[in-house]
C-alpha cells in the first residue's frame, strides 16, 4: 500500500475553505446590511409619539403607529392562542399514538405541504372563507390566516422535540402503572417542555412579519382597534402601505415600523435560543 | 434442560472450573429450583419483532423471593424476555408475544389483565437511570398518587421509607426539593429503585441496572439488591458473569433467543450441564 499524497489532500482543504469563507461571509455581510440600513434609517422615527399616537393624515408631521403596534400584539397573540393547542396536539398524535399509522403518515404529509404553501395563498383562503362571508374585513380573519401559518411550524416542531425523549422514560413511567396520557402529559412533556416552548416561539417569530395574508384579512386601519370584528391596524401592512407612498414622513414611519418588527423578532429568536440551550445543558436527554 | 445431575468427568470439572474472579459469594446451599415456589411461570414464549423472531419457546419458573439472573452474549434475548412479564413490549406496535406467562395463577399476556394494576405489581429498572424531569420528592412520589389516594402527610412518610429502603435517604433528605435529573448516575440508579419499591411490588425486574454506571455506584445497588431479596421476587439481566454470581441465587443463560439452561446459580458457575453454557461463562464468547 502507498500513502495517498498529502498534497492533494491540502489542496483540497484550502480549496473548500476559499470557496467556503467567502460565501459564509456574504450571507452575514447581506443581514449587517439590512440590519445598519433599517437601524440607520428607522431609529429616528421611534419617538414617544410613535408608541402612543395614531397615525396623522398625509402631510402633516408628527402622530405615531400605537395603533398598528397594539393591532399586531392582539392579531399576533390570538393567532398563537389559536394556532398552538392545534399544533400541540396534532404533534403529540404523531409523536406518541400515531407514529406509523397511515393518518399519521397522512397528517405530516399534509403539514409538509402546509409548511411550503406560500402565505398569500392562505391569505386568499382566509378571504374567501371568512371576510367574503362575513362581508367585511377582519382582525379575526388576520389571527385565523397566522394561527393557520403557525400550525405546521408548532405542529412539526412538537413532533421533533417529543421524538427527542428516550423511549427509556415514556417506558419508565409505564412501568410504573402510567396510563398512556398520564405518562405524556406528566413526565414526557415535562421532559420536552422547554423544546415544545422554542417550537412555539419560533411559530410566532415567523408570523409576526407576514405581510399578504393581513392584506386579505385583518387589512387596516387609521384608528384605534375598537373591536376585534372590524379591519383592524397591524404593523406589516402599514409597512407595506407607508412605504409605497409619496410622503417622507410615511416613509419615515415605515422604517421604524421595520425596525420594531425585526427588534421584535430578534428578541423572540434569542429568547428562543436561550430556553433551547436550557434545555440541552439541564434536562434529561443527554 | 432439568439436568441437575453432577459430573464426575473429572477433565472437564477441569474446563469449566470458573475465573478466580467469579468467587461464589452465595452463602448456603445449593437450592432446588423445582421443589421452591415459583412467582412466575413462562410456558412456550415465544417473541417476534416485526417478522423476526426473538424468543424461541421459553420455558422457566422464576422461584418467589429469590433473585434470578437472566445472562447471555448481547442480543441473546435477555431483555426481550423479561420485558413480557410487564407487557411494557406493548408501547411498540410491531412487537408481539406469543405463550404464556402466568404471574400468580394468572395469564397476563391475556387480552383482559388489566395493564395498570399488573405493571403496579411488577416494578421495572431500566439500564439507563430514567429520573423524571421533576423533584426528587415527586419522582418517588410520582407512583404513590397514580395507585392511591394519600395525605399529604402519609405521602412524605412513604417517599421517606421509600428512599430509606432505596439506600439513598441518607445522601438526599436534604434536597428533596431539588431536581433529580442532578444527581449523580449512580444515585439516580438508587432513585429509580427506590421509585418502583414505593408502591410495593412483588415482582421487580431490572434490566442491566448497572451497565451505565461506575464500580462503586453498582456495589451500592448490589447491596440493595441483596436486601430487596427478602421481600421481592427479584429477576436481574446482567451481562456481567461475576455480578450474577454475586447476588443471585438461580441463573438462567440465553442464547439465540432459547433458555439454554437454568438451574442454581453455584451450579450453572462450577457445573454447568451445556457445552454453551460452559463456554460462555469461561469467556470463550460473548
Amino acid at each position: 500500500m502507498k500513502p495517498r499524497s498529502r498534497t492533494g489532500r491540502r489542496l483540497a482543504d484550502r480549496t473548500a475553505r476559499v470557496v467556503m469563507i467567502p460565501a459564509a461571509l456574504i450571507g452575514l455581510a447581506v443581514l449587517a446590511w439590512i440590519l445598519w440600513e433599517v437601524v440607520a434609517r428607522g431609529a429616528g422615527a421611534l419617538g414617544g409619539s410613535f408608541f402612543t399616537e395614531l397615525p396623522t393624515p398625509p402631510g402633516m408631521e408628527g402622530g405615531g403607529l400605537g395603533n398598528a403596534i397594539l393591532g399586531t400584539l392582539v392579531i399576533t397573540l390570538l393567532a398563537t392562542v389559536m394556532g398552538t393547542p392545534v399544533g400541540l396536539l396534532a404533534g403529540i398524535y404523531l409523536a406518541e399514538f400515531g407514529t406509523t399509522s397511515r393518518l399519521a403518515t397522512a397528517v405530516r404529509f399534509t403539514t409538509n405541504l402546509l409548511m411550503g404553501t406560500p402565505s398569500i395563498i392562505i391569505g386568499i383562503f382566509v378571504y374567501a372563507l371568512i371576510v367574503l362571508r362575513t362581508g367585511h374585513f377582519s382582525g379575526w380573519a388576520g389571527a385565523v390566516a397566522l394561527a393557520i401559518l403557525m400550525l405546521p411550524v408548532v405542529l412539526r416542531t412538537t413532533e421533533d422535540m417529543l421524538n427527542l425523549v428516550p423511549d427509556e422514560l415514556r417506558e419508565s413511567a409505564l412501568a410504573l402503572g402510567a396510563p398512556r396520557w398520564r405518562a405524556t402529559l406528566t413526565v414526557v412533556f415535562r421532559a420536552a417542555k422547554t423544546g415544545l416552548a422554542t417550537g412555539i416561539l419560533l411559530a410566532v417569530a415567523r408570523v409576526s412579519g407576514e405581510t399578504a395574508p393581513l392584506l386579505f384579512t385583518a387589512l387596516n386601519s387609521f384608528y384605534w382597534p375598537q373591536s376585534i370584528n372590524e379591519p383592524t391596524a397591524n404593523l406589516t401592512v402599514t409597512i407595506f402601505n407607508y412605504a409605497m407612498s409619496p410622503y417622507a414622513d410615511w416613509q419615515q414611519k415605515a422604517w421604524g415600523a421595520s425596525l420594531l418588527i425585526t427588534v421584535g423578532v430578534l428578541f423572540v429568536a434569542v429568547l428562543s435560543r436561550f430556553a433551547l440551550k436550557d434545555r440541552r445543558s439541564r434536562t434529561w436527554s443527554r | 434442560m432439568e439436568e441437575t445431575g453432577a459430573r464426575s468427568d473429572g477433565h472437564m470439572a477441569a474446563l469449566v472450573e470458573p475465573p478466580s474472579a467469579v468467587a461464589m459469594g452465595r452463602p448456603g446451599e445449593v437450592e432446588d429450583v423445582t421443589a421452591l415456589p415459583s412467582k412466575v411461570s413462562v410456558r412456550s414464549l415465544n417473541f417476534f419483532y416485526g417478522t423476526q423472531q426473538a424468543l424461541y419457546d421459553n420455558d422457566i419458573d422464576i422461584p418467589e423471593k429469590r433473585v434470578t439472573a437472566v445472562i447471555g452474549p448481547s442480543g441473546c434475548g435477555k431483555s426481550t424476555h423479561i420485558r413480557v412479564y410487564n407487557r411494557i413490549f406493548e408501547l411498540y406496535r410491531t412487537h408481539r408475544a406469543e405463550g404464556e406467562v402466568i404471574l400468580d395463577g394468572v395469564n397476563v399476556l391475556s387480552p383482559d389483565v388489566d395493564l395498570i394494576d399488573l405493571r403496579k405489581r411488577v416494578g421495572m429498572i431500566f439500564q439507563r437511570p430514567t429520573p423524571f424531569p421533576m423533584s426528587i420528592f415527586d419522582n418517588i412520589a410520582y407512583g404513590l398518587k397514580l395507585h392511591y389516594h394519600i395525605s399529604r402527610g402519609e405521602l412524605s412518610d412513604r417517599v421517606q421509607d421509600a428512599l430509606v429502603r432505596g439506600a439513598l435517604w441518607e445522601e438526599v433528605k436534604d434536597k428533596l426539593d431539588e431536581p433529580a435529573t442532578a444527581l449523580s448516575g449512580g444515585q439516580q440508579q438508587r432513585l429509580c429503585i427506590a421509585r418502583a419499591i414505593a408502591t410495593e411490588p412483588e415482582l421487580i425486574l431490572m434490566d442491566e441496572p448497572c451497565s451505565a454506571i461506575d464500580p462503586v455506584a453498582t456495589a451500592k445497588i448490589e447491596d440493595l439488591i441483596e436486601v430487596l431479596r427478602d421481600q421481592y421476587t427479584v429477576v436481574l439481566v446482567t451481562h456481567n458473569m461475576q455480578q450474577a454470581a454475586r447476588v443471585s441465587d438461580f441463573t438462567a443463560f440465553f442464547y439465540k433467543g432459547y433458555i439454554v439452561e437454568f438451574g442454581a446459580t453455584k451450579q450453572i458457575f462450577t457445573n454447568p450441564a451445556r457445552k454453551e453454557t460452559e463456554d460462555y461463562i469461561t469467556g470463550r464468547f460473548g
